[in-house]
C-alpha cells in the first residue's frame, strides 16, 4: 500500500501540535502501537520546532519574559511536512527555508544547542534518531535544513526497544 | 483557541507541586517555566514534584524545562522528584538522562 500527504504551514509555535497530530492521524489506519505512535509523535514534534526556532528563530508564542512577547513580529516562513508510506516503512520530510545549519555534525551531537537562553536542551536530534529507525539531516547555511526520517510501523510488539542509553 | 497548557501550581509543605497539561511542548513549554519560576522565589519552596498524571505527550521541550528548574532549586539545596511518570515519559527521562537528577516516585 502507498499513500501520501503533504502539510504546509506557517513557522509558528501553535503549529506544533497540529503537526504532530496530523502525521499521527495519517498513519492510524496502519495499526500502530502507542510506542511507535508516540514515537513518531516526539520526531515530528522535534523537527517542527527545530524548523521554527532554529530555522526561522521564531520565537513568538515562546512567553519567556524578555525574549518574546505576543505583538512581537512573526517572521514570515513556511514549514512543509511530507508522509510518504509504503509497505508499512512511513517516510515524514521535514523543510524550511530558513537559516540552515552551519555545522550538522555539532547539531546533532546530544546536549549540543545553540539557544541555551530558550533552556532547549539540545536533545532534538538525538530523540529523532533514537525515536526513528532512520535519520538524514540536509542543510545549506542561508537556504535551509530537510531532516528525512523512516520508521517501520507495526514492528514495536515484537522488537524490543530497550535501553538505547543505559 | 485556548487550550490551558500553563499547568497548575500548588504548594504544600515545602513542596512546589507542578500538574502538568495533557502536552509539553515548545509552545506551552515557555509560560510553564515562567510561572514555575515566580514561585521558586517563594522563600517556603524547598522542592519540586512534577507530575505526570494528566501528561500524554512530551518532547525535549519538557527536559529543557525540568532541568532548567532543577538547575534553581539544586543552587538552594532543593530536589527535584516525578510522579505518576507513564513508560513513554520513563523513556525520554532515560535517553536524556534526566532520571540521574530527578527521582521519579513510584505511586
Amino acid at each position: 500500500m502507498r499513500n501520501e500527504m503533504e502539510l504546509i504551514f506557517d513557522a509558528v509555535s501553535d503549529n506544533e501540535g497540529f503537526a504532530r497530530m496530523a502525521v499521527a492521524a495519517f498513519i492510524t489506519n496502519l495499526n500502530p502501537t502507542l510506542e511507535e505512535m508516540a514515537d513518531i509523535k516526539t520526531a515530528v514534534s522535534e523537527a517542527v520546532t527545530n524548523s521554527i526556532i532554529h530555522g526561522y528563530e521564531n520565537l513568538y508564542g515562546y512567553g519567556k519574559s524578555g525574549s518574546t512577547r505576543a505583538g512581537q513580529e512573526i517572521h514570515q516562513g513556511k514549514v512543509r511536512v511530507h508522509c510518504m508510506l509504503e509497505n508499512e516503512v512511513l517516510h515524514i520530510e521535514i523543510t524550511d527555508t530558513g537559516k540552515g545549519i552551519e555545522n550538522v555534525e555539532q547539531a546533532m551531537e546530544p546536549l549540543f544547542t545553540t539557544r541555551p537562553d530558550l533552556e532547549r536542551s539540545g536533545m532534538g536530534f538525538a530523540f529523532m534518531e533514537a525515536f526513528m529507525d532512520e535519520l538524514e539531516v540536509d542543510s545549506v547555511p542561508g537556504k535551509g535544513t530537510t531532516v528525512r526520517m523512516a520508521k517501520k510501523i507495526g514492528v514495536g510488539s515484537w522488537i524490543a526497544q530497550e535501553e538505547i542509553i543505559s | 483557541m485556548q487550550q490551558i497548557t500553563t499547568g497548575d501550581f500548588q504548594v504544600i509543605d515545602n513542596c512546589l507541586m507542578i500538574r502538568l497539561p495533557e502536552e509539553i511542548d515548545h509552545h506551552g513549554a515557555g509560560i510553564i517555566c515562567e510561572n514555575a519560576d515566580k514561585y521558586l522565589l517563594r522563600e517556603d519552596v524547598g522542592n519540586v514534584v512534577f507530575d505526570f498524571e494528566n501528561t500524554r505527550f512530551m518532547d525535549s521541550s519538557g527536559i529543557g524545562l525540568i532541568m532548567g528548574r532543577y538547575r534553581k532549586i539544586s543552587c538552594f539545596g532543593g530536589r527535584v522528584y516525578a510522579i505518576h511518570v507513564d513508560r513513554q515519559i520513563q523513556k525520554i527521562f532515560r535517553l536524556s538522562g534526566l532520571n540521574k537528577i530527578v527521582e521519579v516516585l513510584e505511586s
